[in-house]
């Protein structure tokens, strides 16, 4: 008997540890009536030191507390967002990352703040402060075909662009001219072709096992960016779009063009097979100490170089031209962007913020303390050498965010994974095409068939 | 008939041939542990360079660096806590059902059991938004309360699963004195099937200590406060959504590592002792 | 009597079943009516659409199927080598050897490291662009160049690669509870067949593999469920899905949820798995039991 009266004091002890435990998790209940808090989601990890010292400044100036909350990686950060969609428990301030068809959800589901109003007063002072094209990825147009009214709803803290990258020293090496790279699709083929002749030799050295390009082709959204980049470059904008809304089949000649470069690429040399077991890490891990001539990444990367390999002697170049007939394309945009909560209870203090965040000197500090470049057109001044390159492209670029339309999820996955198989060489430009219009007009039967 | 000397050799032989079998696996398991302490003694600029295994410089103040960084003093108690808590509560809560579904007949016996089988073989994807969803309902979404229940039910089927096994292979002598001895059913299960069970028991530790250390996901998404934070968040901060800072990473990962193995060390003793064979026979 | 009987039956599992109930069930109902649903996870509006996820699971979607392979492949892998190994190695450890706990140690790490440990340091040894090319150069040293592969990137081995790399870090657990389970087994035992006159093979055979038999399912049962829902590995190696044939269940799932948002389709997917992993189970369950009365 006595032992059951053990037993049930054992479990009473835990049930009473449990409770404990539940109060050592409340926060104080007294919200501080004298400070305003903001509090801010993030899952740049990079930037985590920056921010705070930010909001140190912030604090100073007007004595509203600024909390920057990180949750990294940023595909946990992802789910974490949609959670708290779901249990309607965002912050006040957090950035979106994902498709525009996604921030469309979010906007429609009430969670996002239209910022039109903010950004037009004052004769759209706060507007006009921003690079255009960073402001179009957080926009939506009028006529959209997301049903969104037509508005401003986002921030953008900085702007990248996704370029190719070649490394000068290798260039010497192989005998080139380090100050003119590749023009042309031909140029490059060629330059392939004596890094191949040049790395044959196993007999050690810089030369051997030398890559040609290296990127992050594991990841699939890198290789749809190139894709796109030459699409643009073959067919032009209008026809591109064209495909996408479904008047032009990819089965078109110039989409098996676009798909062939991948495998004259792989033919080249150019490309080796393990470009698609890489994510882009591994590749900016390639390109830093010097086992490849060319990369394919984005504006990003003057940071990661630097922390690797400080002495790396690189600049940036346009993806080589296939066609003059339309000029090259290069993503970019908005980097990143900041959305206001439209259920916050501090949405003002919240706008105030990020207009602070995005003037001149906050983002000179922010672009020069991360390497990155600044949304804010007046703060250029600070930035590297190197990253006023990529700077120098900002009218070149484009973004899927900005064009409107979306491709079927479903569609891009098929293109991105057909190209996959074409670089290991399984499969060819037309197979690709076909399957991939046949996806294309499965989902498009899909989406009358739920409309009527 | 074969002499002595036949059998010496062929114990010598065959001793030998186990011994390079264990040793050659071994040195495959030991490697990646090299190669991570290794590269954490590196730098950020050296450690894609010199693929040596043993770097050419130690930089120890990786180690003090990384826990500074990464703040790991505080999320390392959060660990600590978060996994020595849903280790008591499986254990306790886990054989006491798999003791049941084992020895006791009740209504719905089976039915139970099966779902908690069916548990094990059927995974829910983004069982995090709804589980987000519940606890915000319960008033238990950023509590420590509300994790240590969540990760309790994430070992539950299978720790059950394990013991009913063993408990399924006990013999019932034991228990049969024991009730005999006017015993009541707790105290059987206390007194004799439990501690019988200590090697299986040493697995299911094992196992949930390392789950709950090695988790993270859910306690990112549930949890709002940092102080709540478990260890894995801490190494996130050496993962820069651009930049990875490998030494200092390898490093975390290493004091990540090392209670674990610690753990470990002291359960595996438990699995060895096993059961005293005597009190079986008779 | 009775009652006051099957009312202590119901103590013992409360505990279990309360949680379990709040915990999964409530959460499994709500992902099981979401399958039938068309929605990205983010919208307020759902729009019902009765099987068509599980339509398009079954009729339009390869890669799922390619997906479901690739995981069977791997478990089948696992369950050969993997636990072979297992057995094998907790058998030699549990005879009176020097350095046994030395091993007992050695051989849990790989579970105990993390999968971006694991990916990493095999990459490493594996692949030649970005590692030191271990493997290959050992092959082409004890003279088999024509063996020589990229194991990671070529499509034909990728895969298998990626099994055996998984079987390596899974050994560790089997090792456990199979030495574990030959704990149990009495010593007596041993020395009863010895003294009938068994040798080392027909005692193992006599004696050890009965006792281990449902050990051995056990092993079988959870190296299967935990082998198919496998992925995170197969980032760590080889970056992605490597045009689908790395694919596996849980990374389709996943993209379902990310990248396409198809929130609904994902958690079709997610129970369609569940049912091929019920139907497998329970296949392996009937074959053990046939195994066991013969």
């Amino acid at each position: 008997m006595g032992k059951i009266k053990n037993f049930s004091f054992g479990i009473i002890i835990l049930i009473f540890g449990f409770w404990i435990l539940n109060f050592c998790g409340c926060a104080p209940k007294t919200t501080s009536k004298i400070t305003t808090t903001i509090t801010i989601w993030h899952w740049m990890t990079d930037r985590e030191a920056t921010f705070q010292e930010l909001a140190k400044r912030y604090k100073t100036k007007t004595g509203i507390q600024v909390n920057f909350d990180l949750y990294a990686p940023s595909d946990a950060y992802s789910q974490k967002v949609r959670a708290a969609a779901q249990g309607e428990n965002l912050p006040d301030i957090f950035g979106l990352l994902g498709e525009k068809r996604d921030f469309a959800s979010f906007i429609k589901a009430g969670h996002i703040l239209d910022l039109t109003p903010y950004m037009e007063e004052n004769n759209s002072c706060w507007k006009n402060s921003f690079f255009e094209k960073a402001l179009a990825v957080n926009e939506f147009s009028e006529g959209n075909s997301y049903g969104i009214k037509a508005g401003i709803y986002g921030v953008p803290i900085d702007v990248m662009t996704i370029q190719m990258l070649y490394n000068k020293d290798l260039f010497s090496d192989l005998g080139l001219n380090p100050h003119k790279p590749p023009m042309t699709f031909a140029e490059f083929l060629n330059i392939a072709k004596m890094i191949s002749a040049a790395g044959g030799s196993a007999s050690g050295g810089k030369a051997a096992n030398m890559q040609g390009l290296v990127s992050g082709w594991g990841e699939v959204w890198m290789i749809d960016c190139l894709a796109n980049n030459y699409a643009f470059n073959i067919m032009g904008e209008d026809k591109v779009l064209a495909t996408i809304k479904g008047e032009v089949p990819y089965t078109d000649s110039d989409w098996i063009t676009v798909l062939s470069l991948f495998a004259q690429m792989r033919d080249s040399g150019l490309l080796s097979n393990g470009i698609i077991t890489m994510v882009n890490k591994t590749a900016e891990q390639l390109f830093a100490t010097g086992k490849a001539v060319f990369a394919f990444n984005g504006s990003w990367c003057v940071n990661v170089y630097k922390g690797m390999n400080p002495k790396l002697n690189y600049a940036a170049m346009l993806p080589p031209k296939v066609s003059d007939k339309y000029p090259m394309r290069i993503w970019g945009g908005a980097g990143s962007s900041f959305m206001v909560n439209a259920r916050s209870k501090n949405k003002a203090e919240a706008v105030k913020f990020l207009k602070w965040l995005t003037d001149r000197d906050q983002q000179a500090y922010l672009a020069e303390a991360t390497n990155n470049l600044p949304a804010n057109k007046d703060s250029l001044s600070k930035i590297p050498n190197i990253l006023a390159q990529f700077a120098d492209d900002m009218e070149l670029t484009t973004h899927p965010n900005i064009w409107g339309v979306s491709e079927f999820p479903a569609v891009i996955e098929a293109l991105d994974k057909g190209i996959q198989s074409i670089i290991l060489g399984e499969k060819t430009a037309q197979q690709v095409a076909s399957e991939v219009q046949k996806i294309k007009e499965r989902e498009l039967a899909k989406k009358v068939n739920r409309n009527s | 008939m074969k002499n002595p000397v036949y059998y010496k050799t062929k114990k010598i032989t065959v001793n030998l041939f186990i011994h390079l079998f264990l040793l050659s696996v071994a040195i495959t398991c030991i490697y990646p542990l090299l190669w991570m302490v290794s590269s954490s003694l590196k730098t950020q600029e050296t450690i894609f360079k010199d693929i040596a295994l043993i770097p050419r410089q130690f930089h120890f103040q990786n180690y003090i660096l990384a826990w500074q960084e990464g703040g790991f003093g505080r999320y390392f108690l959060n660990s600590i806590f978060y996994s020595v808590s849903v280790v008591i509560g499986i254990v306790v809560i886990s054989s006491m059902a798999a003791y049941a579904f084992s020895r006791f007949r009740f209504p719905g016996r089976n039915i139970l059991f099966i779902m908690f089988m069916a548990a094990m073989m059927i995974p829910i994807p983004g069982s995090f938004v709804a589980l987000y969803v519940l606890l915000n309902k319960l008033h238990l979404r950023n509590t420590p309360l509300g994790y240590i229940l969540c990760m309790i039910n994430v070992g539950l089927s299978t720790s059950i699963f394990l013991l009913k096994t063993f408990f399924d292979k006990l013999p019932r002598e034991l228990e049969d004195a024991a009730r005999m001895d006017g015993c009541s059913k707790i105290g059987i299960w206390w007194h004799v099937a439990f501690p019988l069970a200590k090697p299986v028991l040493a697995v299911v530790v094992v196992f949930n200590a390392l789950n709950v250390w090695n988790e993270y996901i859910l306690a990112l998404i549930i949890f709002d406060s940092r102080k709540f934070m478990p260890l894995q968040v801490a190494l996130q901060t050496f993962q820069g959504e651009f930049v990875t800072n490998y030494p200092l990473l390898m490093a975390g990962l290493t004091i990540t590592a090392l209670p674990i193995i610690i753990v470990y060390l002291l359960m595996q003793k438990y699995i060895i002792k096993g059961v005293t064979a005597g009190a079986i026979v008779g | 009597m009775k009652f006051k009987d099957t009312l202590e039956n119901y103590v013992f599992v409360l505990p279990a079943v309360a949680i379990f109930s709040i915990f999964y069930i409530i959460p499994f109902i709500w992902v099981f009516q979401l399958g039938f649903y068309d929605w990205d996870g983010i919208l307020p509006t759902k729009i019902f659409i009765g099987l068509g996820n599980f339509q398009d699971i079954i009729f339009n979607d390869s890669s799922w199927w390619q997906a479901m392979r690739n995981a069977g492949y791997i478990t089948l892998i696992a369950l050969i080598f993997q636990n072979t190994l297992a057995f094998l190695l907790a058998w030699a450890c549990d005879r009176e050897i020097r350095l046994k706990n030395f091993y007992r140690v050695i051989f849990f790490i790989p579970p105990v490291l993390s999968e971006i440990v694991v990916g990493m340091a095999w990459r490493f040894i594996i692949n030649d662009i970005d590692g030191a090319n271990i493997l290959n150069r050992m092959l082409i040293s004890v003279g088999l160049p024509q063996l020589v592969h990229n194991w990671l990137s070529d499509p034909k081995t990728a895969l298998t690669t990626v099994a055996l790399v998984h079987s390596w870090k899974g050994f560790g657990w089997g090792f456990l509870i199979f030495l574990a389970g030959l704990q149990t087994i009495p010593r007596e035992l041993y020395e009863a067949a010895r003294v009938d006159g068994a040798n080392a093979w027909h005692s193992f055979r006599k004696v050890t593999i009965p006792l281990m038999i449902p050990v051995i399912v056990l092993v079988a049962i959870l190296t299967i469920l935990g082998t198919m829902q496998a992925f995170a590995l197969i980032i760590g190696l080889v970056g992605g899905e490597l045009a689908g044939h790395t694919s596996v269940p849980v990374l389709r799932i996943l993209a379902s949820m990310r990248y396409s948002s198809r929130f609904g389709y994902a958690c079709a997917q997610g129970i369609s798995f569940g049912v091929v992993l019920v139907i497998i189970s329970f296949i392996q369950y009937r074959f053990s039991r046939k195994y066991r009365q013969a």
